[in-house]
């Protein structure tokens, strides 16, 4: 009977072999610490195998907002970064941590709420206007609160409609939260909320929210690809991270990514090469 | 309902094709749980049964400790563990983050605590009863110790399931330091918690009834293997 008593020990010491064993660090993987929005809507899933295929290079993708992914190059926790926000990445190259910036591509953030649009966005293309309905009607919104790029965007817009919505308790809702949690906040709230256009269309639990309004030039969202500093932090993958910064931006790249659509939209419209500085 | 109905389909569904995907995030969730709470066991039965059985400076304190942590919140725990692990950190040159090694550091500290404090519960008991006992037939402290970890080897089962219970069911601590990555360190948890950021919350759902059935399975084989120890003694 001791022995049948040995088995789950036995079964879990052969468990703990295999985690510590099969997953060792090999030279050819790197890092990728992503936006949600890139990871969320399927692009990473369809992209990254082309580049295995080319070069061999596994790419493991750690999906967080663009200031958690900036907090883990600073501390040399990843190789490469696609993120969205110019003003963090450009002092993330100015001190050192990242090498230069990229464009890889763009697409659009939209406002969406709830079918009955309690404000009238009524598919107003000017944000700042639909912004200021919002804060007149005291309609909830839903906002990331959690430093992302698109929260940094959505704090940007209301600086440029004049309004203070750290004040606005009764209808300005932070949640420090993904995209996609927001939006399932605000599918259950019936609220609005500032979200990129490709996890809008990657998201599968809309209920009653639609896009109320699109189109404004300052929407624009840009993504780009920076390779870790490994003046600064001597551990990255340099030349593996060097490879995937220039297969993302080179015309085969750049291809697939305007091939990707969710049910005949395009989410992302690819503009490297550019290198921004 | 219709949401719940479609969860149970989606989850059948998951199973009886043997989802490649599923397969590999069911595994690696068992493994790492599995390895977390060996490791923590072997930390925390010794150490709970010395905290029953030897009387020193600072015991109670210690005692007192260990329960309070056994409220840990994971995210917190999570959030130490990358401290510790970042590359930045003090632990850094090991390469050790996002890797299921990291996700079994998170879950050992979040564990022991839960087992530490169970066993001294159950051999502080024990300990009283059999004293006097242990004593005259000469039994050393360490022999006292093996004695009655032994003897209570049925009730701390109860600890160990208890150990397993937090980490099968915990998303923060393994969220943060494993990253949730593809084929390395997706488990059950951090998969629901992807789904339901993609509003997919069907699948999330189904895979929240796989992970429950899984959580069913081992404490079920667990009790078998108990109960037939148990009418079976040498």
């Amino acid at each position: 009977m001791v022995t049948l008593r040995l088995i789950p020990l036995v079964l879990c010491w052969l468990a703990f072999d295999i985690a510590t064993s099969a997953f060792a660090i090999e030279d050819s993987q790197i890092v990728l610490a992503s936006t949600t929005s890139t990871e969320n809507s399927g692009l990473l899933q369809f992209l990254l195998p082309a580049f295995q295929s080319r070069t061999g290079i596994r790419v493991h993708v750690i999906a967080i907002g663009s200031g958690q992914a900036i907090r883990l190059a600073k501390n040399g926790d990843a190789d490469v970064l696609l993120v969205h926000h110019k003003n963090s990445e450009e002092k993330l190259v100015a001190e050192g941590h990242a090498l230069s910036r990229h464009k890889v591509m763009y697409n659009d953030y939209i406002i969406v709420g709830p079918q009955n649009d309690p404000a009238s966005l009524s598919n107003i293309k000017d944000a700042t206007k639909a912004l200021r309905r919002i804060a007149t009607a005291q309609a909830l919104f839903v906002s990331r609160g959690d430093y992302s790029g698109t929260h940094m965007a959505e704090r940007k817009l209301w600086r440029e409609a004049h309004i203070n919505v750290d004040a606005a308790h009764s209808w300005y809702r932070e949640t420090g939260s993904g995209m996609g949690a927001a939006l399932n906040l605000a599918n259950g709230m019936g609220a609005y909320t500032v979200v990129d256009r490709a996890t809008w269309l990657a998201f599968q639990n809309k209920g009653t929210l639609t896009i109320l309004s699109s189109g404004d030039p300052k929407m624009r969202n840009q993504y780009t690809v920076l390779a870790v500093n490994p003046g600064r932090h001597p551990h990255v993958q340099a030349a593996a991270a060097k490879l995937f910064v220039k297969w993302i931006t080179s015309p085969e790249a750049q291809k697939l990514i305007s091939h990707y659509k969710i049910s005949g939209e395009q989410l992302f419209y690819p503009n490297a090469p550019e290198v921004i500085e | 309902m219709g949401e719940i109905s479609a969860a149970v389909a989606a989850a059948i569904h998951l199973v009886v094709t043997l989802d490649s995907d599923l397969v590999e995030i069911v595994l690696l969730s068992l493994n790492v749980n599995c390895s977390s709470v060996t490791l923590a066991s072997l930390l925390g039965l010794p150490l709970g049964a010395s905290l029953a059985v030897f009387n020193f400076f600072g015991r109670r304190t210690i005692i007192m400790i260990t329960s309070a942590l056994m409220g840990l919140p994971p995210v917190v725990v999570g959030l130490f563990v990358y401290l510790l692990l970042s590359r930045s950190g003090p632990m850094g040159v090991f390469g050790l983050l996002y890797t299921p090694t990291a996700m079994i550091i998170a879950q050992v500290i979040l564990i022991t605590p839960i087992i530490t404090a169970l066993t001294h519960q159950a051999i502080e008991d024990l300990w009283k009863e059999y004293r006097e006992q242990l004593i005259s037939l000469g039994a050393g402290p360490t022999r006292a110790l093996t004695t009655l970890l032994w003897e209570a080897r049925f009730t701390l089962t109860t600890a160990v399931l208890a150990g397993l219970g937090r980490a099968t069911a915990e998303v923060g601590a393994v969220m943060i330091v494993g990253g949730n990555i593809e084929h390395l360190t997706r488990v059950m948890t951090t998969t629901i918690s992807l789904e339901t950021s993609k509003g997919n919350l069907t699948l999330a759902l189904g895979l929240g009834m796989i992970l429950v059935m899984m959580s069913i399975a081992v404490n079920a084989s667990v009790f078998i293997i108990r109960d037939s120890v148990r009418r079976d003694p040498k």
